[in-house]
């Protein structure tokens, strides 16, 4: 926080503010607007601006359509969310702490994992769940969510973790605590915020998946609601206020998440993009 | 056994600076302490799971993918494991394939145009928020919802924002004059379209991570640049321009290797059309693979593997450049 230019017409810059916020947000007003929508009123030219007669029809439908999608990728997310942590954490604390030789080419690798397309991911476990049998499974979802999360999770556990004083940890050993004690007891405790973010984005990031659920869940008796609403716009492009209602309902995660932990989510973009 | 020879390279943490591990120095300094070998055992104990994990999940994957692109793949040989070697009979096809070229073309257009409109849309936002004002807190943090939205969801909005008959862009057009747009249905505006969405999406991880480069250049620049008589564009040419650009380049460079893998937008607006008009390489992958009840396995894997190798490239660029940041 340390550019601090002249302030001096503060209130007209929060007027600026908020027009340009206005504007970039007005999709997300627009979705829910629509969902709001009446059905006849829908095709109504030009558009009404507000939902003036305002109607819950959309999210009735979602009531009875939507759920079993909603509930599928909140396990799915959960399941991707621990799966990364219990997989990244370690490895973060090995790196940022244990050095083991070799250590940077894990890293370098890891980078790279990043870059691989999902597409080119996806067609590679399609491959493979066919053999295996795990199509159209949570479980296969959940491991295939996770490719998206751990390279990353592993270097902001890193990053994070390489700031926990030495010194803590050598008393620990002095105190004659192992290294999974030390791990257990004093890293992961301290790394609590790096969990938060990791979390986060692994959640999201799973919950938002259409990649892979629509090639290894096609189909399938337990789909995300990412393909809900897929299957809901390809099956009936009438009811667009019951499609913006899925919609709405399927980013209350994301408003969550900004609502509660915004200053996560842009250390979580800056840590894994640049150095500050 | 030199333990600081082999620094992460990765990013390096935001809130904390303390500690050798975030300054990786070329040549490992003389006081290095070694490591006792059971803290070696330790920390292979600790990176075994995330090993295993990536020669599976990772690796495994990639080489299926290269095996399937050296194939001739059915449904049915995909069960049974029994189809033909067929070189790179594939990567021929696809490169044949009148589809090509216009793919090549819209992927690059496509992410161009992307990346020049996030980066300065995202730039100048940047500079305007980095000022504090009443609410600027808040309202940046509003401007990150476009980014955490599901692609599915910001998808379909865009798709009806932009309907031909009941759109509310065409409504807007409307109402100034300008006659109907069949922005998705219309070969001319298909790209646009999904463009204009896609630089959407992508504007708010330019604007936090520019942000963060703008708040480390130190204020006594600004103010000896005033102090010089300069104006605030002289100042941000001569002073924030020319700092920003190491942060710049590892922006523009991660965002080209995010946009040239998009792939959700695209297909959920327009499906690559019409008439391919809207065809990248990771859409025509996809459609290839799985977009048919013919699915062509071998040649969607070739397209995604062309698209691996270009990515990979850049990677490896951006990393390099990470590097030299993180010693210099």
């Amino acid at each position: 926080m340390t550019a601090q230019r002249p302030t001096g017409s503060a209130w007209w810059k929060t007027a600026i503010g908020v027009l340009l916020t206005a504007v970039m947000l007005f999709p997300v007003y627009w979705m829910v607007n629509v969902s709001f929508t009446r059905d006849k009123d829908m095709r109504k030219s030009p558009p009404n601006l507000f939902p003036t007669h305002g109607t819950l029809e959309g999210y009735r439908a979602v009531l009875d359509q939507q759920l079993p999608y909603l509930g599928t990728s909140l396990v799915i997310g959960l399941g991707t969310v621990a799966l990364t942590v219990l997989l990244a954490a370690p490895a973060g604390y090995a790196l940022a702490k244990l050095r083991p030789r070799g250590g940077g080419l894990l890293n370098f690798v890891l980078l790279a994992a990043q870059m691989v397309p999902g597409i080119i991911m996806a067609m590679g476990f399609y491959a493979i769940y066919l053999n295996l049998g795990m199509l159209q499974s949570v479980l296969g979802l959940i491991v295939a969510d996770s490719t998206l999360a751990v390279p990353f999770a592993v270097l902001i556990f890193t990053a994070f973790m390489s700031g926990i004083p030495g010194e803590l940890l050598q008393a620990a050993k002095t105190d004659g605590a192992g290294q999974l004690r030390t791990f257990w007891s004093i890293v992961l405790p301290m790394s609590r915020n790096a969990v938060v973010t990791v979390s986060l984005f692994a959640f999201l990031w799973a919950w938002s998946d259409f990649v892979f659920a629509s090639t290894l869940d096609g189909g399938g008796g337990q789909q995300p609601i990412t393909l809900g609403i897929y299957h809901y716009i390809g099956n009936n492009n009438q009811q667009w206020n019951a499609i913006m209602a899925t919609a709405v309902v399927a980013s209350l995660p994301a408003a969550l998440v900004l609502v509660l932990a915004q200053r996560y989510v842009a250390a979580g973009v800056t840590t894994g993009a640049v150095k500050d | 056994m030199n333990d600081t020879t082999q620094l992460p390279v990765g990013p390096r943490p935001v809130r904390d600076r303390r500690g050798a591990a975030t300054a990786a120095p070329p040549q490992p300094p003389p006081a290095a302490r070694r490591r006792p070998r059971s803290e070696q055992w330790a920390a292979w104990g600790f990176l075994t799971p995330v090993i295993i994990y990536l020669v599976v999940f990772y690796a495994y994957p990639l080489y299926r993918n290269i095996d399937l692109s050296l194939r001739n793949y059915t449904v049915r040989s995909f069960v049974q494991g029994d189809a033909p070697f067929t070189g790179l009979a594939n990567y021929q096809k696809v490169l044949d394939d009148p589809t090509f070229v216009p793919a090549l073309l819209h992927t690059v257009v496509f992410t161009t145009v992307s990346l020049v409109f996030q980066y300065s849309i995202g730039l100048a936002l940047a500079v305007f928020f980095i000022r504090h004002f009443p609410l600027s807190a808040t309202l940046r943090a509003l401007f990150l919802v476009p980014w955490l939205l599901p692609l599915i969801v910001s998808g379909s909005t865009w798709s009806w924002m932009l309907n031909s008959d009941s759109g509310v862009v065409n409504a807007a057009l409307h109402a100034v004059g300008i006659g109907q747009v069949d922005w998705l249905t219309s070969p001319a505006w298909s790209l646009a379209s999904v463009t204009v969405a896609n630089i959407w999406i992508g504007v708010p991880f330019n604007l936090v991570v520019l942000y963060s480069g703008l708040q480390s250049i130190p204020e006594s620049l600004y103010e000896a640049a005033s102090l010089d008589g300069a104006g605030a564009w002289q100042r941000f040419r001569h002073v924030t321009f020319p700092l920003l650009r190491p942060v710049s380049a590892i922006t523009l460079l991660l965002g080209l290797i995010y946009t040239l893998k998009v792939f959700d937008i695209i297909w959920i607006m327009t499906k690559g059309g019409p008439n391919d008009s809207s065809t990248t390489l990771a859409t025509w992958s996809y459609h290839l693979g799985f977009g048919s009840l013919l699915p062509a396995f071998g040649p969607g894997a070739a397209v995604g593997n062309l698209l691996v190798l270009t990515a990979l490239g850049f990677g490896l660029i951006y990393i390099r450049l990470q590097r030299r940041q993180d010693s210099a």
